[in-house]
């Protein structure tokens, strides 16, 4: 199980500003270990962020996407309180997810 | 395929709100570039033309209205900062490519409920290349910009 993702919801005016760490390797499939031998893929394919309930983004990654892959979003309609859900799934079909409050 | 529909509904829709969201037909697939499974013909493409058609984005007009942040420089091409602003009505969803990739396109988001059509993201270019953005909107036009980003040390091999 890979380690929780680093999610802050801070609230400006009615709009929340999330901002989302997860920790992956996020394996391009073009690395090789110190034998020689390619690491292989292994990457977020797939992030939703709900907000109160909601989904307001779905989103798809590839493997050009950085290690320990940092998102920043905004969602209008917001009030503090409102729980922020962000879940991932893996091309292994690992999944985790993690939640905050937007404060 | 349908096997595999059901093990993402079953691993993410804990909540329901997912599962709730696509029984109301808010998130078709065929309205969002990023559909609920995972686009592999657009992923994998090594072609940036091919990529764009995948998303269905293969005669996306360039546009002022969209803010595309990019350093001028990026000395670590393994954390390259980006980030999209899309000021053109009605944008359902937004996606990243980096020209000269070995893979070009590198993340595509879609907006609902209230979020707004920006993204931050963080990316690898493998050399100096053009990064751009393409803004799909609700009426199914497709919108782009790109800005040149100079690579020190590229950020794929290694």
């Amino acid at each position: 199980m890979s380690d929780p993702m680093k999610i802050r919801a801070t609230l400006k005016g009615d709009i929340a500003d999330v901002r989302v760490m997860m920790s992956h390797p996020m394996e391009n499939g073009q690395r090789k270990d110190s034998a020689g031998n390619t690491i292989p893929h292994h990457f977020i394919q797939q992030i939703w962020v709900e907000l109160g309930g909601k989904v307001v983004i779905q989103g798809q990654t590839g493997t050009s996407v950085s290690r320990n892959p940092v998102f920043g979003f905004k969602v209008k309609g917001a009030k503090a309180g409102d729980k922020v859900v962000v879940k991932w799934r893996d091309n292994k079909g690992e999944t985790r997810s993690d939640e905050a409050t937007v404060s | 395929m349908d096997m595999f529909r059901r093990t993402v509904l079953k691993g993410v829709g804990a909540s329901g709100a997912l599962a709730a969201a696509l029984a109301a037909g808010a998130l078709k697939p065929t309205q969002v570039l990023a559909a609920e499974e995972w686009n592999r013909a657009a992923f994998d493409a090594k072609d940036a033309g091919v990529a764009l058609k995948a998303i269905g984005a293969g005669s996306a007009a360039d546009s002022k209205d969209i803010v595309l942040k990019a350093p001028d420089i990026a000395e670590n091409g393994a954390v390259v900062p980006v980030e999209v602003i899309s000021n053109i009505p009605n944008t359902i969803s937004i996606a990243v490519m980096s020209l000269k990739n070995p893979q070009p396109l590198s993340a595509a988001f879609d907006f609902a409920n209230g979020a707004l059509p920006e993204i931050q993201v963080r990316v690898r270019l493998a050399e100096t290349t053009q990064v751009k953005a393409v803004v799909k909107t609700a009426d199914g036009k497709y919108f782009t910009t790109q800005k040149e980003v100079k690579v020190t040390v590229g950020g794929c091999g290694g």
